[in-house]
């Protein structure tokens, strides 16, 4: 196929790298339309997935100065586009030993003390590219409602978007990394059967089993594999 | 508009297949079955785009052609330019690499006494690790064992697995399980705590531990809130080793690093090393698209190598067989093997099962691959990528209404993006390169031949055979990188290091000089892959080539 035909099949879009005018073809990501117009990434790419938050980036259009922000590697380019990436933002990050911490909102606001000074202005919310509640999670933090900041605030990639935002400073992403750890040491029911099998395994229960099979023959080894009882679902 | 016209008659066999299909039971092929499978479809068993090692440990062995060249590559450093008596970091434990295996081993070593140092190419935690969807093994319910797991992981690996090490990871997993639970993971648990466990393909007892389908994220989070918790644990970003440095005893004594963005080099002396540097999706052997994350470039494997390390199984990589096709967007990214674990079925053009969805991965992929190529019943994409389906909205016929948006919220979300709704749509999957089965050679421990080195993870080697089952890779991280911590900061309290030098580079590059193979062969470790557009060529790579499934260079 010549060039020509291809330019009819794929629409050209013009973007805006922090203001800089490229074109490119529709259908990438902002990630890959980067690399389009020749970047080579080091910061602001990660998973090329979608998990890892390295590549939050906020974007408008040259006709819609509202800000919109998203993954990278997650957002199509579009016409107009304008987009700067953001790799890193300085956030407070205190260090606490969670063995002495209780599951407490007390404790939380002993940690991150400025939690308080959250005044719901919902620009978290607004900046998140997982289209998490973050300042519903805050209030349930201020509320010491645990397990509702885990589920609210289960999908963040700790991108930094939210604390790039927040007018008090405050690190939403850091005060639910803390809370979520707290719910899964204090808040959510010990496994006993887990509990039980370790302490099994340490007493060196299964140790014989495992040197018979160690010394069971090859062709033996297949047929008790190939026999073994497989659990209906 | 979800997906073009030319898929919809498809689209249509395939839902008007899935009520008989809800009842349509293939059953498992058997062990010989499998080899005869895997010989006849399977990449790794291609002649092409392979070819034998020049030099090194494994010299004479056939190697995928684009990790030989990293294998064989050039030193990034000249001995004789660096300046080994001035040392910028003097540390106990050096690790290379901040994934799962590297900061189990950073945490483990700070409990046993070292300072420690972790060296890494992206940011903290920027891995495999964090991608990892489908979950852990770990036989802690009370009709399992460690012994099964072993088992299963044998037959898994087609028993060409190291037998001590199949038994380290089977035996420490619910400890490892334990002590994420002790550090705040969310483990999916019932309202009494017992843990809800799935049953990957190849297992014989459900026993995958979940935090919905972000577990690798879930447990990587926590990792490194640890991690950036604790003293005497420090770690330096966008900043890899490219180069091991030995001392006069032989022994691995430190490493060079080079911070990415001024190219400065800083030697670190340290007593142990442990290279956790992961895998090498990224280079992309015969062509495949891949699931790794942007560092995954076989840097460890490099540097091990050029020490003297040898590798066990190089040359066996897995294909999981459910990479997406369609999206370009999001070609190779993982669709989990959750689905086929709730019943997601592999469909052909005509509506038809391709092979139970409960083969292993190897298995599987070798399946879709004869159905593309041979059989030519896979749906080919405008982009030239071919496909079969993964039927996913039969999940919610299987266990009701909503299993779809509960289980798999990630997958949804990043497909509904693009305007898929995989609530009520299949997805197009092919095998997309996933893992390095094979590595560096190493004890139970993740001790190396090398003294002063260790190589726990997917750098590591022996573990999966030629074969990983489903939550095996998550587990072998967590065990190896706590078992190789525990063992590095002993080591480190005992060891006298000598004399730090760089010959082994000086002698390595002799030999490539003297094979005269230096100027062909590229500088290694490659560090970062390059996708920046040589200009004029990425439309044809495109949209005029007749690609062959998996050419695309995206993703």
């Amino acid at each position: 196929m010549a060039e020509a035909e291809v330019a009819e099949k794929v629409r050209m879009f013009d973007i805006y790298v922090m203001e800089k005018r490229y074109k490119v073809p529709e259908g990438l990501t902002i990630q890959t339309a980067l690399e389009y117009c020749g970047y080579r990434l080091i910061r602001g790419c990660g998973c090329r997935g979608g998990s890892c938050g390295a590549c939050a980036t906020v974007y408008n259009f040259t006709h819609d100065p509202t800000l919109r922000y998203g993954l990278a590697c997650q957002t199509a380019v579009e016409q107009d586009m304008c987009v700067v990436q953001i790799p890193c933002f300085p956030t407070a990050k205190p260090s606490y030993d969670l063995k002495e911490l209780k599951p407490t909102g007390e404790q939380v606001l002993e940690i991150y003390p400025d939690l308080a000074t959250c005044f719901g202005c919902n620009n978290c919310t607004q900046s998140c590219p997982q289209d998490i509640e973050v300042m519903d999670f805050m209030s349930a933090a201020l509320r010491g409602d645990f397990s509702a900041v885990t589920a609210e605030s289960f999908e963040c990639v700790m991108c930094g978007m939210c604390a790039a935002r927040c007018p008090q400073g405050l690190s939403p992403y850091n005060i639910a990394m803390l809370i979520r750890r707290l719910h899964g040491r204090y808040l959510l029911p010990k496994s006993k059967h887990l509990e039980e099998k370790v302490k099994e395994i340490e007493e060196g229960k299964y140790d014989a089993e495992y040197e018979k099979l160690r010394s069971t023959p090859m062709e033996e080894l297949r047929r008790i594999y190939d026999e073994r009882w497989i659990e209906p679902k | 508009m979800p997906y073009p016209p030319y898929m919809e008659e498809s689209i249509r066999k395939l839902e008007a297949s899935r009520q008989r299909r809800m009842k349509e039971e293939i059953p498992l092929i058997s062990s010989d079955e499998r080899d005869m499978i895997v010989r006849k479809y399977h990449p790794d068993y291609r002649e092409t785009g392979k070819r034998k090692l020049l030099l090194g440990p494994n010299k004479d062995e056939t190697m995928p052609e684009e990790l030989a060249n990293q294998l064989e590559g050039n030193s990034r450093v000249d001995p004789d330019k660096v300046d080994l008596s001035k040392i910028d970091y003097d540390v106990d434990v050096l690790i290379i690499g901040s994934g799962g295996a590297g900061l189990s081993a950073a945490l483990l070593a700070q409990e046993n006494g070292a300072r420690v140092l972790i060296a890494t190419k992206l940011r903290l935690g920027d891995s495999n690790t964090i991608g990892a969807e489908g979950g852990t093994q770990a036989a802690d319910r009370p009709n399992d064992s460690p012994v099964l797991h072993y088992l299963d992981t044998m037959g898994g690996g087609h028993f060409e697995n190291v037998p001590e090490l199949v038994w380290a990871m089977a035996r420490d997993a619910p400890m490892a399980i334990k002590w994420l639970e002790d550090l705040g993971v969310n483990w999916d648990k019932e309202t009494d705590g017992s843990m809800r466990e799935l049953e990957l393909a190849g297992e014989c007892r459900r026993r995958v531990h979940s935090c919905k389908d972000y577990t690798g994220l879930e447990v990587m989070r926590v990792l490194r809130d640890e991690v950036r918790c604790r003293d005497n644990i420090d770690y330096i970003e966008f900043e890899p080793a490219i180069e091991l440095i030995m001392d006069d005893e032989g022994q691995v004594a430190g490493a060079i690093l080079v911070n990415l963005e001024t190219n400065k080099l800083s030697p670190v002396r340290a007593k142990a090393v442990i290279v956790a540097t992961g895998g090498l999706g990224r280079l992309h052997t015969q062509g495949f698209p891949t699931t790794n994350h942007y560092g995954a470039t076989a840097d460890g494997l490099a540097m091990a190598y050029r020490v003297g390390c040898s590798l066990i199984y190089g040359d066996s990589i897995q294909y999981h067989p459910t990479g997406a096709v369609y999206p370009l967007q999001l070609v190779g990214i993982l669709i989990t093997e959750n689905v086929r674990a709730l019943g997601g079925q592999i469909i052909n053009i005509d509506g038809e099962q391709v092979a139970c969805n409960l083969e292993p991965r190897d298995i599987l992929a070798s399946f879709e691959i004869r159905e593309c190529t041979e059989r030519h019943k896979g749906i080919t994409t405008s982009a030239g990528n071919v496909g079969v389906w993964e039927d996913i909205p039969l999940i919610d016929m299987l266990h009701g209404e909503g299993t779809i948006a509960r289980r798999l919220p990630s997958l949804v979300h990043k497909f509904r993006r693009f305007n898929i709704d995989l609530i009520h749509e299949p997805v197009l999957v092919y095998p997309t390169l996933h893992y390095q089965n094979g590595g560096v050679r190493m004890d139970a421990n993740s001790a190396t031949e090398v003294p002063g080195l260790w190589a726990p993870g997917e750098v590591g080697g022996g573990v999966h055979g030629q074969n990983r089952l489903g939550g095996n890779a998550t587990l072998d991280i967590y065990v190896f990188g706590r078992r190789a911590g525990r063992e590095a900061a002993q080591y480190a309290k005992e060891v006298k290091l000598g004399k730090l030098n760089l010959d082994h580079v000086r002698q390595w590059q002799k030999e490539l000089e003297q094979l005269d193979i230096a100027k062909e062969r590229p500088f290694s470790p490659m560090l970062l892959p390059n996708y920046a557009r040589q200009p004029s060529d990425y439309l044809a790579d495109l949209y005029t080539e007749k690609l062959q499934p998996g050419l695309v260079k995206l993703a």
